[in-house]
């Protein structure tokens, strides 16, 4: 038998407003509980929505950037349930008349492989608050700055059919909002969470099968992951005469598997109608033309540029391209080294390598782009060798300072001087004996690779800064000169 | 269209209202009643008529996206029954 998935992804979006969708509260993350929460979004009787002009602006922006439909008329609903941290007990969101209709992004596979996702809406909606519920005794900790902060909901259409198409849709939409400047798309502080939906079939089917969601997962592996542990659990469990129940699983990156998050699903209802708070937002062509006129250049655009313009492979361009801050940091290093693909190779290279390591992301790399562009700037005029730039990369992400200071305050300044070169390579060969010995009575044209170790000892005994290029010339002629 | 004891349970339920039991006959028939004046009203052909979102013929007017609302926190969690660490404390929800 074989099997299909079918996957369909809703990605909540925190809009990157300073002040909240319907009040004048702060959205700044990590700020103390509940001293962002003002009396709207605390619902405290009397008090009244307004709405935040630049939530709609955002949400448009995106909507044109999926080339999607724009809500002329797009209403406010409330969806009704109780939770803590939801003190109006419903959440404004939109359902029947949303501000962005049918639109569509491409995604690329790894094959190079194109293929058109749909995407069903996106509507604007507000966060809720966060609860904590391990710190006291038989009680919960309701925290509300983040009740209000405006959300997009972007939902897609059950058009994936594997863990990795599913994960470039994703990294696809994350690349607009962050190129838009309408998400900050810090995954682990939650701006960018996603819900995956999964469902399996027999290929050839028309119907889809039972879906399970999965909820809230914070990082594009743990997407892949998740989905791929929760389409083996469901073919596994059909395979073996069972049914998928339609619940809602919890991805629990520990353990690597997903598990049921609620025993009894009763089956929502959430009794939306339109909330009689907020009018209905309405907006026309020249709205929209103005918007569309302020949009910023589009990753895919973005990803062309980069190809035309630094000449970079088509992997290349679209890894560099994909994140916002990330082609600028590119760009930036490319222009101050005048060595894109040495650029490129750095940035995709020893950079990532280190924010991985070190669990950062590239907005808050401690090494600026202006600082990268310096050290490589010294790589292209010889004053230090590759090998050596990776030492001082080191020292700046720890200690920091320019390629210059760091290059001058350790000594790393690659030797050019032929005259000091010449007496390196002199005191390796006067004390090669044997080395020397089996180059001079080796065939002539295996004597090139024997250079090799003399070339190993010199850059040793020069503490790597001797030039290479420079070495391998002396060396040759010295030995030679033996033969 | 009529309405039983259990759709009334239901409802109660997800409005998080308490009522008494022998309340319910009543409350199911005046909802009842109600959804029986909706019936009616189904009958007319609107077939013509666009669904209308919002009893007043206005749009909404829109805020300039900035923060006007300090922290202010301590007057508003004074009429909180209970509150630690900054944080508004409820009974336990989580299974």
């Amino acid at each position: 038998m074989e099997w299909e998935a079918v996957i369909g992804l809703e990605i909540h979006a925190q809009l990157a407003t300073k002040s909240k969708i319907f009040s004048g509260a702060s959205t700044a993350f990590g700020a103390e509980p509940n001293t962002q929460a003002c009396a709207v979004d605390l619902a405290l009787p009397g008090t009244l929505p307004v709405f935040n002009e630049e939530a709609l602006r955002m949400a448009v922006k995106f909507g044109l950037a999926v080339d999607a439909e724009i809500g002329r008329k797009s209403v406010f609903d409330r969806k009704n349930y109780f939770y803590p941290d939801l003190p109006k007990g419903y959440q404004t969101s939109q359902l029947f008349h949303p501000i962005v209709g049918v639109g569509h992004i491409d995604i690329t596979l790894e094959d190079g492989t194109e293929k058109r996702i749909g995407v069903t809406r996106a509507h604007l909606e507000e966060d809720a608050g966060k609860s904590v519920h391990d710190e006291f005794p038989g009680m919960s900790g309701i925290d509300l700055n983040r009740a209000g902060t405006p959300l997009l909901e972007i939902v897609s259409e059950p058009d994936m059919r594997s863990a990795e198409e599913a994960v470039a849709y994703v990294r696809k939409i994350h690349s607009i909002v962050t190129s838009l400047g309408i998400c900050d798309g810090n995954m682990a502080e939650g701006s960018f969470r996603c819900d995956c939906n999964v469902s399996v079939r027999l290929k050839g089917e028309e119907e889809f099968g039972t879906r399970t969601e999965t909820k809230n997962i914070n990082s594009f592996r743990f997407i892949e992951k998740a989905i791929t542990g929760e389409i083996e659990r469901q073919i596994d469990l059909l395979e073996d005469g069972g049914r998928v129940v339609q619940e809602t699983r919890l991805y629990d990156a520990d353990k690597d598997e997903t598990r049921s998050m609620r025993s009894k699903e009763e089956a929502n209802d959430y009794r939306y109608f339109p909330c009689p708070d907020l009018l209905p937002i309405v907006i026309d062509d020249t709205y929209i033309d103005a918007v569309r006129g302020s949009l910023p250049e589009l990753p895919d655009a973005r990803k062309a540029r980069f190809i035309e313009e630094y000449k970079l492979s088509d992997y290349d361009a679209m890894v560099l391209s994909g994140d916002r801050t990330l082609a600028e940091y590119f760009e930036t290093v490319a222009k101050a080294s005048k060595d894109a693909k040495l650029a490129a190779n750095w940035v995709m290279g020893e950079l990532s390598k280190m924010l991985n390591q070190n669990d950062t992301i590239i907005a808050d790399s401690p090494v600026s782009a202006e600082q990268l562009g310096g050290l490589l700037e010294r790589i292209k005029d010889n004053t230090i060798s590759g090998k050596i730039a990776k030492q001082v990369f080191e020292v700046m992400w720890k200690e920091g300072g320019s390629a210059d200071e760091i290059i001058e305050a350790k000594g790393l300044k690659q030797v050019t001087d032929s005259g000091a070169i010449e007496k390196i390579v002199d005191d390796v060969i006067a004390n090669s004996s044997a080395q020397v010995e089996q180059y001079i009575n080796a065939e002539p044209d295996k004597r090139g690779k024997m250079i090799g170790f003399f070339m190993g000892q010199v850059m040793k005994a020069s503490q790597g800064k001797a030039n290479p290029g420079q070495v391998q010339g002396v060396l040759k002629k010295k030995l030679d000169a033996l033969c | 269209m009529s309405l039983d004891r259990s759709d009334v349970d239901k409802i109660a339920h997800l409005a998080r209202l308490q009522i008494e039991e022998q309340d319910t006959p009543e409350y199911a028939q005046n909802l009842s009643n109600i959804l029986d004046l909706v019936d009616q009203m189904q009958a007319v052909d609107t077939s013509d008529v666009l669904p209308m979102a919002h009893p007043l013929d206005a749009v909404q007017r829109l805020r300039s996206d900035e923060v006007t609302e300090a922290n202010n926190r301590e007057a508003l969690q004074a009429v909180a029954p209970q509150v630690e660490k900054g944080l508004f404390q409820v009974p336990k929800v989580i299974e």
